[in-house]
């Protein structure tokens, strides 16, 4: 019922679902940090459309990414206008000009706050894709390896491939608690008074915590009499070497940030200003 | 048999609460009707699992999860609120430590005690680290983020004083008190 809107893998084929997860655990990190620090119009343009065109080359259905997608725009959008509200003239601080577009007092509208607003804009729909990509097309046992290989330590490594790979199970625990509560007549909805929902969350919220409590005994039970953590290196069964093409997209990844160091040289800061 | 390091049960106590965070983040937060402010009810389940596993556990999990999270919704990662939500979770494994839940034991002034400390850790997180580190690294208004600041400190801490005391009784009840057993 609610399939497609599980986030983790799923099996595919094609040129990014090859890549070893190092390498996209590289691209994903570089390009995301770089993107956050950058305010280089030109730069989040590019790294859009490369990565809407990533996200294409996949073959990623829009169903299973619908959702997420809807959700963030909801969000993406809030923010902005809270950004506006709160400081119309914060574009004009730091652009150090000011070209007003409508009048109207505290919210005076410049073309410097709107190049801001935009700016934001772009930022959101560089890192999207991409992160989406990774989640959809990279086998957490893989994830895994990958991230120890860039020297976080096994354990931590093996903590977040679990926690991956979990993140469907405990949703589909989630959904099927939820509809057992719904058939016993526990409203959720928006018509219910904010006491009873929040009674009706922790009626779903109370099982769904404890069993998977009760799962990490479980498994770190397993995980021990397979004696995991009694040696300080370990190999990894998925661990696969790198190719020609990993070589080149880290390299791209490198190659970007190398870029955003150049802009901000250019730019003497963080900010494209082309209002000077 | 001590182990060197992160014990095993850590790892996997990172791992699924992890996971329970992100689903708990995504799905539950309760709208009360002034906006974007929201009961979440991820954040007393972090403290549960901060004062169950630990404060390396309430860290690492708070950490990655919120990243997540954060990731999943928003598309773009506020480091400087997930470094605020690893904070909470930290110092509320550390006053975890004292508790003995595992026992089935929590006293009514342990529950005191383990609000007041919730209370510090949520003025501490989110009122001055999380605003401190979007004006740094991200450079937005100062105003803006103080007051999401307070308002998150505010609800956050709310939360779990209702329903973390709820949680946090309901696991230790769930447990067999030490010494509860007789030969008669």
């Amino acid at each position: 019922m609610n399939e497609d809107k599980v986030l983790g893998f799923q099996p595919g084929t094609g040129f990014i679902y090859e890549l070893n997860a190092t390498t996209k655990l590289i691209f994903l990190l570089l390009v995301s940090v770089a993107c956050m620090v950058t305010y280089d119009t030109r730069f989040l343009a590019a790294i859009c459309l490369l990565s809407v065109f990533c996200l294409k080359l996949s073959g990623i259905k829009w169903r299973q990414v619908s959702f997420v997608v809807k959700l963030i725009l909801v969000f993406a959008l809030l923010n902005l206008i809270t950004v506006y509200l709160f400081q119309p003239s914060y574009g004009q601080n730091l652009y150090g000009s000011k070209n007003v577009i409508v009048n109207a007092g505290y919210f005076t509208l410049t073309q410097e706050e709107l190049f801001y607003l935009f700016n934001l804009v772009l930022k959101y729909i560089c890192s999207i894709p991409l992160l989406l990509l990774f989640l959809l097309t990279t086998n957490p046992s893989q994830f895994a390896s990958s991230l120890n290989k860039i020297g976080v330590s096994y354990k931590i490594a093996y903590a977040v491939a679990l926690a991956l790979r979990y993140i469907p199970t405990i949703q589909n625990d989630y959904w099927s608690i939820s509809v057992a509560q719904q058939a016993r007549g526990n409203e959720l909805s928006k018509k219910a008074s904010l006491s009873k929902r929040i009674k009706g969350t922790l009626n779903i919220v109370k099982p769904l915590i404890f069993s998977s409590l009760t799962r990490i005994d479980t498994i770190s039970t397993a995980m021990q009499l397979r004696r995991f953590g009694s040696k300080k290196k370990r190999t990894w069964y998925v661990y696969q070497p790198f190719k020609l093409p990993d070589y080149l997209v880290s390299l791209l990844a490198l190659l970007l940030v190398a870029a955003v160091v150049w802009l901000w040289q250019i730019n003497q800061g963080r900010f494209f200003n082309p209002f000077k | 048999m001590k182990e060197k390091g992160l014990s095993v049960k850590s790892v996997v106590a990172i791992g699924i609460g992890t996971a329970i965070y992100v689903i708990l983040a995504r799905f539950t937060s309760i709208p009360t009707g002034i906006p974007n402010t929201n009961i979440e009810i991820v954040y007393p389940f972090l403290a549960l699992l901060a004062t169950i596993y630990g404060p390396v556990v309430g860290f690492s999990a708070g950490l990655i999860g919120h990243a997540l999270t954060d990731f999943l919704m928003y598309g773009q990662t506020w480091w400087s609120w997930v470094i605020a939500t690893a904070i909470l979770g930290l110092i509320i494994g550390l006053y975890g430590l004292r508790l003995d839940l595992e026992n089935g034991e929590f006293t009514t002034k342990q529950m005191v005690g383990f609000n007041l400390v919730q209370i510090i850790a949520n003025v501490v997180s989110w009122g001055i680290l999380a605003p401190l580190g979007d004006i740094l690294i991200y450079s937005e208004p100062a105003n803006k983020v103080f007051l999401q600041g307070i308002v998150a400190a505010i609800t956050n801490s709310l939360s779990i004083l209702i329903l973390g005391t709820i949680l946090l009784k309901a696991y230790a009840a769930s447990k067999v008190k030490k010494g509860s057993l007789h030969k008669d």
